[in-house]
């Protein structure tokens, strides 16, 4: 399995994978398959699929921490772009279908729907991640600062939660929006319940430290 | 030689020059084909969006005709939604919240036998068999357009006739000012009901006037044919001028009152949903504008750009002067 994650084929077939659901709905688009609200459904398909890529980004680094699989960390970057993509593809379904680029009409349902500007800032806070995912920006920004940086999508994360709850909280339809909510809260949970736990061990190595420091004199 | 006159409609070709039905439709269905076939026929598939949006009625259920209205306002001439849209894509919470899913749920309701219930303050109540209440007045088509609280539209072929035909039967007495129409409630067949969305049983209401008018449709078929289970079957109100949602189905009771009656929306959300709920483009929902709408089904897809939404969806004309001097941003 391991030797798999790392055969040469693996990313470019990985990439093929994620670019399914968009190849699916494009076709959907032109023969007609889409439904009675061809513009609705998109709009609802590609954010769903954000957040699917948001849960699936979150998901790499306990799966490689719990199942000791170093191997899955080359592919979390390809996939935190595909959440970007699908995004974008989103936002642009929106703008286009349902408000027909017109920026007034744009700005005016902002204000009268407030779920849309939790998911538009959701969409810019993603921006500047997916424009530092090379390299170079890695470099430019020091490994440090780019984590740092990167700890964004836990907010992300949130924001695209509770874009999806607003939007439903119109018919009381919770019931999909409390499924990724429970996966995101393990996937945030399990961070933060190993966080803690590497804080007290460091704190108890230290004053076992310092123990070793007052036996000295 | 021949001369063309003005009897030229009445010299008829050869009966052998004319398309038979079935060559005409397998063309249709080639298209179909086409438009459904090899991935990859994208311009196949948007001729066939053509073809498909022309095949009207499903023919799967039983006919029920009607005579073409000659109430004003009655017969639109905008391009009819497809009746795949029309019955897959609808609001009818008892089998489910998604708009796909009342064409998936419904067909577990019973709609024989049904007896529709009219109880009040009539001088006639009485309970009507669905065959009887069918029969009680001829049946109307009617071309309406259907505007949804939630910014979209159709245009539908209905089959009923004039509520007030049956308001006339029953003789409401002087105290009746307005009309409550309850719906059915059965958990054994409607998976939805008892979900914390509405209070059920969903219950509408109209004042008398509204329901005298005669736009105002109690209707049994769309397209030709009984309505499917997922738009109201076996029977059904048809509001034109107001949001879908007043629009009750499946209805067992009418009832003749005097106070104005409460209603399924207005209960879960007195702020968003008035009593009244005529359509109107100048009173936004709370939530987002009523300017616009989205026409459903009419060929154009993806690319069509959303339209104006007309005052009492373009029934001001006949229905402007029953809400006269009320100021309709407080009551909406």
């Amino acid at each position: 399995m391991k030797k798999l994650l790392l055969h040469k084929a693996a990313k470019p077939l990985l990439f093929l994978l994620c670019l399914l659901p968009f190849a699916w709905l494009v076709f959907g688009a032109f023969t007609n398959g889409l439904g009675a609200n061809p513009a609705e459904y998109l709009i609802r398909a590609t954010g769903d699929w954000t957040l699917r890529f948001i849960c699936i980004v979150l998901a790499v680094t306990p799966l490689r921490t719990l199942t000791n699989t170093p191997q899955l960390a080359r592919f979390r970057r390809m996939l935190g772009l595909f959440a970007y993509f699908y995004v974008v593809v989103h936002l642009l379904s929106y703008s286009w279908f349902d408000m027909g680029f017109e920026v007034g009409d744009i700005a005016k349902d902002i204000a009268k729907r407030p779920f849309i500007l939790v998911g538009f800032s959701g969409f810019l806070l993603l921006t500047p991640l997916a424009a530092t995912s090379f390299n170079r920006a890695i470099k430019a920004l020091g490994a440090k600062r780019w984590q740092t940086l990167h700890k964004l999508v836990y907010v992300i994360a949130g924001l695209g939660l509770l874009h999806f709850f607003w939007m439903r909280a119109g018919k009381n339809n919770f019931a999909e929006v409390f499924v990724y909510a429970a996966i995101i809260a393990v996937l945030l949970g399990w961070r933060l319940w190993r966080f803690v736990g590497q804080k007290r061990k460091n704190r108890q190595s230290a004053t076992a430290g310092s123990r070793v420091q007052l036996s000295k004199p | 030689m021949l001369i063309p006159s003005r009897d030229n409609g009445f010299i008829h070709p050869n009966a052998s020059d004319i398309t038979p039905r079935a060559a005409y439709e397998g063309r249709r269905d080639l298209l179909k084909l086409m438009a459904t076939g090899a991935a990859g026929a994208a311009l196949a598939g948007w001729a066939g969006r053509e073809a498909l949006a022309q095949s009207a009625s499903a023919g799967k259920l039983a006919a029920l005709p009607g005579a073409k209205s000659t109430v004003a306002g009655a017969q639109t001439m905008e391009k009819l939604t497809d009746y795949k849209d029309a019955s897959t894509y609808n609001n009818f919470y008892e089998f489910g919240t998604d708009k796909a899913d009342p064409a998936k749920n419904a067909h577990t309701l019973v709609t024989k036998p049904w007896t529709v219930e009219v109880e009040g303050l009539v001088k006639k109540p009485g309970k009507y068999g669905i065959e009887d209440l069918i029969k009680l007045s001829a049946q109307e088509e009617r071309i309406y357009r259907l505007r949804c609280v939630e910014g979209w539209s159709m245009v539908i072929p209905w089959v009923g006739y004039s509520l007030a035909e049956l308001i006339k039967k029953v003789e409401p007495q002087g105290n009746a000012k307005y009309v409550e129409f309850v719906t059915l409630a059965d958990p054994k067949t409607m998976p939805f009901v008892g979900s914390r969305v509405l209070s059920w049983p969903y219950a509408e209401g109209l004042r008398m006037d509204e329901a005298m008018h005669p736009l105002t449709l109690l209707a049994f078929g769309m397209y030709g044919e009984v309505l499917p289970n997922q738009n109201g079957a076996p029977v059904r109100l048809v509001v034109p001028w107001k949001y879908g949602f007043k629009s009750a189905k499946s209805i067992v009771k009418i009832r003749f009152v005097e106070k104005e009656p409460s209603t399924a929306w207005n209960k879960a959300a007195a702020n968003e949903y008035g009593f009244y709920s005529n359509v109107n483009p100048t009173v936004d929902h709370p939530r987002w504008s009523q300017a616009t709408e989205r026409r459903i089904g009419d060929g154009s897809g993806l690319f069509a750009k959303r339209t104006k939404t007309l005052m009492f969806n373009g029934y001001e004309q006949q229905v402007g002067q029953l809400y006269a001097g009320m100021d309709l941003k407080k009551l909406y």
